[in-house]
């Protein structure tokens, strides 16, 4: 083959960079005991992992590389073994989760609430509402523009629940008044704020979120509002891959009272963002209705 | 390199019942030709009449669809280009210098890099193009570029040129350039095959002129008796400024 | 419009400040996509030229498919990767998943056709010139596609620059085989789409003019050394 000494000589710098730069990043990340930490997106925008996660690394020494996506999509990379714990907020589809043999054991963690958030001059009249299913029935009987998630995360599956209770099937609507984003929660605030639309979200993601515009929360406070997290350590004996021990070390911490101290701690603009909850279910009557 | 004794020596080249066609057509229609050594063989024709085409079978560019080409001691198709080179109407030129130019052919026959260097100045010399030796090839004017493409073409000292309308595209002092060393290379004893459809030209270089019309060979004649009293109906009309049937 | 003043001075604090993070993350997008232009290019640029030079049944179905792939998704790419080195796919035992070595295969995969295609139509226009006279001076087929590759050095460089373009502005894919990890597998672009789905618009412009700034410095590098080693050439 005749190759001109220049050409050759350039192949082989291309060549040389290459594997000096894919070379260096396995061993800078052998260098340090890690988890994976599948989340749903709206703890990870709140900002409270950067405030908890390096008290525990400290401790520990393990550090915990957090995914960020819904939690219908954290829940699935987590069924592929994708992930050595799972934290998110969809009751139900968790403990479908663990029965299925995917996880091992789920504890609730913390709670936040649901809040209907909305442009200022409230088109359909909903504020002051607690009951979050009456106000849904007035937005649709106004055919006030909604934002949803509709990506079957937790937040979205609360929605539909409410919906649901409300005995309107919006989805019917859908490209009309009701306006499925498909995307994570402040993509759909985006969304929201943009089309001067109502939507649900949790209050931790509205408190840290910054392209507010005039929107201003217009229900809150109901029971039906509130949101549980649980944290899950996937099961070993279905993917061995999955670090069982520093899973589990992390998932003791975080329900120990130091991580529950620490969450109650987080707080952003003066305000709370999460209330820790962790083997206190049977004393709050209000969860556990997801 | 040939010392161009005049004892009759064997043809460089021989062409035998070549065909060639193109969509259906007859372009080149049975051609029989013997390239004889010590003279400069002129391929005249009007356009359209598959000199070109001749040369580029000959040269090996192309296959012929019948026919074979032999050179001495190579076999029917087998690397015919050893020992030929060729210029073409408008120079192709490599984007390099003009130095590199001459040393990338050299490199292809297999010269040595030392070797290469000397032989593309020498070459470069004869063609007066020293001073532009490390000019970018290709911002030359037309008439270095060409004389570049018959510098490189000669640095391969090949034993038989191929010139396709070499001078077809350039000002009239570039040509007589151009013609001088064409003139200094047959003098040299390298066989020279010139096509061309500029009867001036022809009359100022040919020793033979083979005339092509239609893809057929109407006549092979010397020179002198061609232009003198050329034997075909065709060569008769081209050389009377006529449209040629 | 305040918020495109308050990005540019706030793209502009954080260059000048040499905010720690940002340089983190600069560093991760720029090792990740030149990586993966350098792969690219060491696989299409050759592809690109055999194709030009070679003839064989299925050729034109092969030229058609690498240029349909130029229009590949990134995310459609994400996905592949990441089911393919998902624990539960083939290539799990690896251990890539959410790392950079994940993101530097996805993108090599989203550039290698264009940096393949784009070479190809060069090659080929090159060609065109070039065969007669490299089959008169006695080039084989290696030779030719070696004198393609130099001399179309220009427009070849110009292929791989898009090629960067299209690395270093993807989200899809990184996202979704890198995780969007702090301090792991943060780009610039998933940075940006972090900062966007927070609300701060600011800060996420900001970074999208750092992202510019960024572009224009690498291909004003490779044009000036290009230029150089041009005049180098030919001295």
């Amino acid at each position: 083959m005749f190759l001109s000494r220049t050409f050759t000589r350039g192949c082989l710098m291309l060549a040389a960079l290459v594997l000096s730069l894919t070379l260096a990043s396995p061993r800078q990340a052998a260098a340090k005991p890690f988890i994976i930490l599948q989340s749903s997106t709206s703890t990870v925008n709140s900002g409270l992992y950067n405030f908890l996660l390096p008290r525990f690394t400290s401790k520990t020494g393990i550090e915990v590389r957090v995914v960020s996506a819904g939690t219908g999509q954290a829940i699935n990379n987590a069924k592929n073994g994708d992930g050595d714990v799972l934290l998110v907020h969809a009751r139900s589809a968790e403990e479908k989760f663990v029965a299925q043999g995917y996880g091992v054991k789920r504890f609730d963690v913390m709670y936040n609430d649901f809040i209907i958030v909305g442009p200022a001059d409230d088109p359909a009249e909903i504020s002051g509402l607690e009951d979050a299913s009456a106000a849904f029935k007035i937005i649709a009987a106004a055919k006030a523009p909604f934002a949803s998630r509709g990506d079957i995360s937790g937040t979205h599956k609360k929605e539909m629940k409410l919906w649901k209770a409300s005995q309107v099937d919006p989805v019917t609507a859908s490209g009309t008044w009701y306006r499925e984003t498909g995307s994570g929660m402040g993509a759909t605030l985006n969304v929201a704020v943009g089309l001067r639309a109502y939507t649900l979200t949790d209050r931790g993601t509205w408190i840290s979120f910054k392209n507010r515009g005039d929107f201003k929360i217009h229900v809150q406070g109901g029971t039906a509002l509130l949101n549980q997290y649980g944290i899950i350590l996937v099961n070993p004996e279905k993917h061995p891959n999955v670090k069982a021990r520093e899973g589990q070390a992390f998932i003791d911490w975080i329900l120990s009272a130091q991580g529950q101290a620490a969450i109650a701690a987080y707080k952003l603009g003066g305000q709370q963002l999460f209330f820790p909850n962790a083997g206190t279910l049977s004393s709050l009557p209000l969860t556990g209705r997801d | 390199m040939p010392d161009g004794s005049r004892r009759p020596e064997p043809d460089l080249l021989e062409v035998r019942g070549v065909t060639f066609k193109a969509g259906g057509r007859m372009l080149v229609d049975h051609i029989d030709l013997a390239l004889r050594p010590g003279i400069v063989t002129v391929i005249l024709g009007p356009n359209g009449a598959g000199k070109s085409l001749l040369l580029r079978l000959m040269h090996g560019l192309l296959t012929p669809a019948s026919g074979e080409i032999l050179m001495p001691g190579a076999g029917a198709t087998a690397r015919t280009r050893r020992g030929q080179a060729m210029v073409f109407q408008a120079p192709v030129l490599l984007r390099r210098s003009a130095k590199a130019n001459i040393a990338y052919a050299l490199k292809l026959r297999g010269v040595s890099r030392a070797e290469r260097n000397a032989r593309a100045i020498t070459a470069l010399e004869q063609a007066g193009l020293a001073h532009l030796a490390d000019s970018p090839a290709r911002r030359l004017s037309g008439g270095e570029q060409q004389r570049l493409a018959l510098a490189r073409a000669l640095a391969l000292e090949p034993k038989i040129l191929f010139l396709d309308e070499p001078t077809a595209s350039l000002d009239p002092a570039s040509a007589r350039a151009i013609e001088g060393v064409i003139g200094d290379t047959h003098a040299r004893g390298v066989k020279v095959v010139l096509v061309t459809h500029d009867v001036g030209q022809a009359k100022r270089l040919a020793g033979e002129v083979v005339f092509l019309n239609r893809g057929k060979v109407t006549e092979i004649s010397p020179a002198k008796s061609f232009f003198k009293r050329p034997e075909s109906v065709p060569a008769r009309q081209f050389l009377a400024g006529e449209i040629v049937e | 419009m305040s918020d495109f003043s308050s990005a540019l001075s706030k793209a502009l604090y954080l260059l000048i400040s040499g905010d720690a993070a940002l340089m983190e993350i600069i560093a991760l997008s720029l090792q990740v996509s030149l990586s993966a232009i350098a792969l690219a290019t060491l696989i299409g640029l050759p592809l690109g030229s055999v194709l030009a030079v070679a003839r064989f049944p299925g050729r034109g179905g092969v030229i058609t498919l690498v240029n349909a792939l130029m229009g590949l998704p990134p995310v459609v790419v994400g996905l592949i990767v990441y089911m393919l080195l998902s624990n539960a796919g083939p290539f799990g035992v690896l251990n890539l998943l959410y790392t950079p070595t994940a993101m530097l295969i996805a993108q090599t995969i989203l550039v290698t056709p264009i940096i393949a295609a784009l070479a190809r139509q060069a090659c080929e226009d090159l060609l065109e010139e070039y065969d007669e006279q490299l089959r008169s001076l006695g080039a084989g087929t290696g030779q030719i596609i070696a004198t393609l590759l130099w001399d179309g050095r220009t427009r070849l460089l110009t292929a791989i620059l898009a090629g960067f373009g299209r690395a270093i502005a993807e989200v899809g894919a990184v996202m979704i085989v890198g995780g969007n990890i702090n301090h792991v597998t943060r780009t610039m672009t998933t940075a940006i789409a972090l900062e966007t789905s927070k609300g701060n618009l600011a800060l996420a412009l900001a970074l999208g003019v750092i992202l510019l700034a960024l572009a224009f410095a690498v291909n004003a590098a490779v044009m000036g050394l290009s230029g150089t080693a041009e005049r180098a050439a030919h001295a």
